[in-house]
């Protein structure tokens, strides 16, 4: 069957930003060594935390397990190279901007000897596409692409939807970052085998792989791996290199024309969208048995001497492998995980690296930011937002805080890619607003739903008090009622049954 | 090591305010020098009076609301302001005219509604109508064009700076001997009156397609807004949605061939048109904000200018066209909201329903 083509659909607006790869591509892949220690936090994925399977002072083997998956969104952990369990304590991560959180600490033996396997591995063939989920559940694969959501959740949830197109996410859209790139221009092999193995798992017949027109070398590599591969099921895509086209939405829409609904997923018209690190990933350890214990770094930036790839261990400090790429220049100011749009910066390079560290990014020192000046509705961010915002009218609303218009202009519809603030005349940081207008919104709506709750708590307590009411009430006009139908000589035999003797009769009475 | 945090992006913005008011200055360059070609020096003292009024409106007022002088004095907002009030000025007009419509502009239209981004008027026509309606005899007081006719007197700059300073022409001048009908007045007269449009055109004022002199201001100002298109500054949707406003009803009336209107031509290059298009109603504060809603805002400056210039009572229509549009920009705004990615598709079936 040969693979239908798409016209490519339009995004709207977008930005084509300087890339900013070469200096990080101009090297092959470094494999970095074995630190002294590990820090693998347990939370490295959207979901529940991992649960901790491992003492303090345990020996461990690299693959080994050392936290399992806690509830029906979560993800475990490996052990990314052999040693012992020194701290299970707080440390800075990535994720909370260098602030703490719960890490497992390994301190290596640097023999990095590898777990016995129980198990040759099964071609994935020989699998229902069932236990292949459950198998990529255990290999601990979340998505690459800095999302990090659990990878066979993510597939079991689409193998509940009408599915039409499987498309591998090789457009490394923001700036600076090139581990995608390496990792297809490498590896280009283990990604395909990694997507024939989501195609098995999902019971697809035909797959995209979407590569930016700015990346001929994976193009190439990738187009030689598929004539080596003969595999017709697999269609490499071309798309043309416009900021943020790799955003999962915005690649659907690229490819296939179709918009994912506004609080939908693109499940919800057909698409799965898998980024190409997580298929290398997942052959690793379908094929190879080896659970996401590494992952491929970009370290970049005018404040880094020698900006190169790196393969390392997840857990390795990133003060361990600023010197791979030649340490610090002297104009090294800030650090941000991630690329200049969306990453997040750290306040120390403690943190170690995780399953969404795809870049490690070191810039000098901004141009001391203008102040901010009223915006004068040039329209520029307009033109720009793919979501077809408008982000002056947004910006009005967030001051105003009005909530109604702010979702009639679809503030929660807003991807934060960052577009609207770089084209501002004014420098409005018009994301960080509305960050944290969406951070407000969903206060109010969490305080309303409080507030529902007490109300809800209220009335049923009252409920339930006027009802003990009523059937006090009830009893003792029932009581009432039956003293009287006894009559009095019942009422006495009572009275004395309980003791009661000092109450007389009255002398009203009949007897 | 230990880094300072901010928010993402992390990349510098290429553009500001102010570089966006410079270019728009920038390319007003090309019709100033056709005005001050076709109509004297009175331009430049103008634009002298008007600068100076403006800033200190500008200063006056950001004292007293207690903000910043820099930032808002540096981003230009108040001399782009100032250029368009000498271009919609007549050639020769007493300071206090012009002094009047920048203050006005400035004080009431700007900052009284809260200054550079939330004025809801452009500030350059208020201050342009009040003058229009505070000095109506010096607001319509137009000198002959250089080449308009044979006897057209031409003021030295001396004669010009006394003028502009004291409102009094050189003893052997009287207002009669330099002020002319514009084209815009002897069309609109000339129709009114049951002439045919090819009667009125061969007056001396009259050029190849407009106004004497008017045309090739008009030709220069579409040269700087052609720049500010190439350069992005302004958007296309406005500019076309003037020029169409304006062609469209006037083309349509002009080929039922009777005679009795003008040719879209004439609309075109006469009177502050060309301005309007690529200067005045490109405003961004008081413009409509969405794409379409641009389209549509610009259309009907466009159209309220022939119809203000066809059946109205004043010659040119563009000041009143664009305040009567900017009334309309917030309901502009709310109505043209752009589809929203991943949004149903409105549903229009009701209507055959």
């Amino acid at each position: 069957m040969t693979a239908p083509t798409y016209d490519l659909g339009k995004l709207h607006g977008g930005l084509r930003l300087p890339g900013e790869k070469a200096a990080s591509t101009a090297r092959d892949i470094l494999e970095a060594p074995v630190p002294e220690q590990l820090i693998l936090p347990i939370t490295q994925h959207v979901g529940a935390a991992a649960q901790p399977v491992v003492g303090i002072g345990e020996r461990l083997l690299k693959g080994q397990l050392i936290a399992e998956a806690d509830g029906p969104l979560s993800a475990p952990v490996h052990a990314p190279s052999s040693g012992k369990v020194v701290a299970i304590e707080l440390w800075p991560v990535s994720r909370r901007h260098g602030e703490k959180a719960p890490c497992i600490i390994i301190e290596c033996d640097g023999e990095d000897r590898a777990i016995e396997l129980a198990e040759t591995p099964e071609p994935y063939t020989s699998l229902q596409p069932d236990a292949l989920l459950q198998k990529i559940l255990q290999g601990g694969i979340v998505g690459l692409g800095g999302a990090v959501f659990p990878t066979a959740q993510k597939l079991m949830q689409a193998t509940t939807a009408p599915l039409t197109h499987l498309l591998l996410n090789g457009v490394e859209c923001e700036p600076f970052i090139s581990c995608d790139d390496m990792l297809m221009r490498e590896h280009a092999m283990e990604m395909l085998g990694g997507t024939r193995i989501l195609m098995h798992a999902l019971g697809l017949e035909h797959s995209y792989v979407v590569v930016e027109s700015d990346k001929p070398e994976a193009l190439h590599s990738i187009g030689e791996a598929m004539a080596d591969l003969n595999d017709p099921r697999i269609t490499l895509k071309q798309v043309p290199t416009i900021y943020p086209s790799g955003g999962e939405d915005q690649l659907v829409q690229l490819v296939t024309n179709r918009e994912v609904p506004s609080g939908g997923l693109p499940t919800d018209v057909g698409c799965v969208v898998q980024n190409v690190a997580t298929a290398a990933a997942i052959h690793r350890w379908i094929a190879n048995n080896e659970p996401l214990i590494s992952r491929v770094v970009t370290i970049t930036g005018d404040g880094i001497a020698q900006p190169v790839n790196i393969r390392a261990r997840i857990g390795t400090p990133i003060s361990d492998v600023i010197g791979l790429a030649g340490g610090y220049t002297e104009r090294a100011n800030r650090m941000v995980i991630g690329g200049p749009m969306t990453g997040k910066s750290v306040s120390t390079d403690q943190v170690p690296i995780v399953k969404a560290t795809n870049c490690i990014l070191v810039l000098s020192k901004l141009m001391p930011l203008a102040e901010e000046k009223p915006c004068i509705r040039c329209g520029e961010c307009a033109a720009v937002c793919p979501i077809q915002l408008l982000p002056q009218q947004l910006f009005w609303h967030a001051c105003a805080d009005n909530e109604k218009q702010l979702r009639a202009h679809g503030l929660t519809d807003c991807i934060e890619c960052g577009c609207c603030d770089l084209v501002c005349p004014s420098y409005i940081p018009l994301t960080e607003d509305f960050r944290r207008a969406k951070a407000r919104m969903q206060e109010l709506a969490d305080e309303k739903a409080r507030a529902e709750r007490a109300r809800l708590r209220f009335e049923s307590r009252n409920e339930r008090m006027e009802l003990e009411q009523t059937r006090r009430e009830e009893e003792l006009a029932a009581q009432k009622e039956a003293a009287l139908i006894a009559g009095p000589g019942a009422i006495r035999d009572i009275l004395e049954r309980t003791g009661k003797k000092d109450r007389q009769p009255s002398n009203g009475d009949p007897e | 090591m230990e880094f300072e945090r901010r928010d993402a992006p992390f990349v510098t913005p290429s553009t500001d305010v102010a570089s966006i008011m410079r270019q728009v200055l920038y390319a007003l360059i090309p019709a100033a020098i056709a005005y001050v070609w076709y109509f004297g020096s009175g331009f430049v003292f103008n634009l002298i009076v008007a600068a100076i009024f403006c800033a200190a409106g500008e200063a006056t007022m950001l004292h007293l609301r207690g903000k910043a002088f820099e930032p808002a004095l540096a981003d230009y907002s108040a001399m782009v302001t100032a250029a368009l009030l000498a271009f919609a000025m007549p050639a020769l007009t007493p300071w206090w005219v012009t002094a009047t419509a920048a203050l006005f502009g400035i004080v009431v239209a700007k900052h009284l509604y809260g200054g550079l981004g939330f004025n809801i008027f452009n500030p350059a026509m208020a201050g342009y109508v009040v003058a229009l309606v505070a000095f109506p005899l010096h607001m319509n007081l137009w000198t002959a064009p250089r080449m308009g006719d044979i006897d057209y007197q031409f003021l030295t700059i001396y004669e010009t700076a006394r003028y502009t300073l004291t409102g009094s022409l050189p003893d052997y001048l009287s207002f009669d001997a330099i002020s002319r009908a514009t084209p815009l007045d002897i069309v609109k007269a000339g129709l009114n009156s049951m002439h045919t449009f090819d009667e009125l055109s061969i007056y001396p004022m009259m050029g190849d397609f407009g106004g004497r002199g008017w045309e090739w201001i008009g030709n220069f100002t579409a040269i700087g807004g052609a720049w500010l298109l190439l350069r992005k500054i302004i958007r296309w949707q406005i500019p076309f949605g003037v020029l169409m406003g304006l062609l469209v009803p006037s083309g349509l009336l002009y080929f039922l061939g009777t005679g009795v209107h003008a040719s879209p031509g004439f609309y075109l290059f006469s009177g502050g048109t060309i301005l309007c298009a690529f200067f005045i109603a490109t405003d961004p504060v008081s413009a409509a904000t969405s794409p379409k809603g641009r389209l549509i805002y610009g259309f009907g400056i466009g159209f309220l200018i022939y119809a203000i210039r066809r059946w109205g009572s004043y010659a040119d229509g563009v000041a009143f066209a664009v305040l009567l549009m900017n009334m309309a920009t917030p309901a502009i705004d709310y109505l043209t909201r752009p589809h929203i990615v991943g949004h149903p598709k409105k549903i229009r079936s009701t209507k055959h329903d």
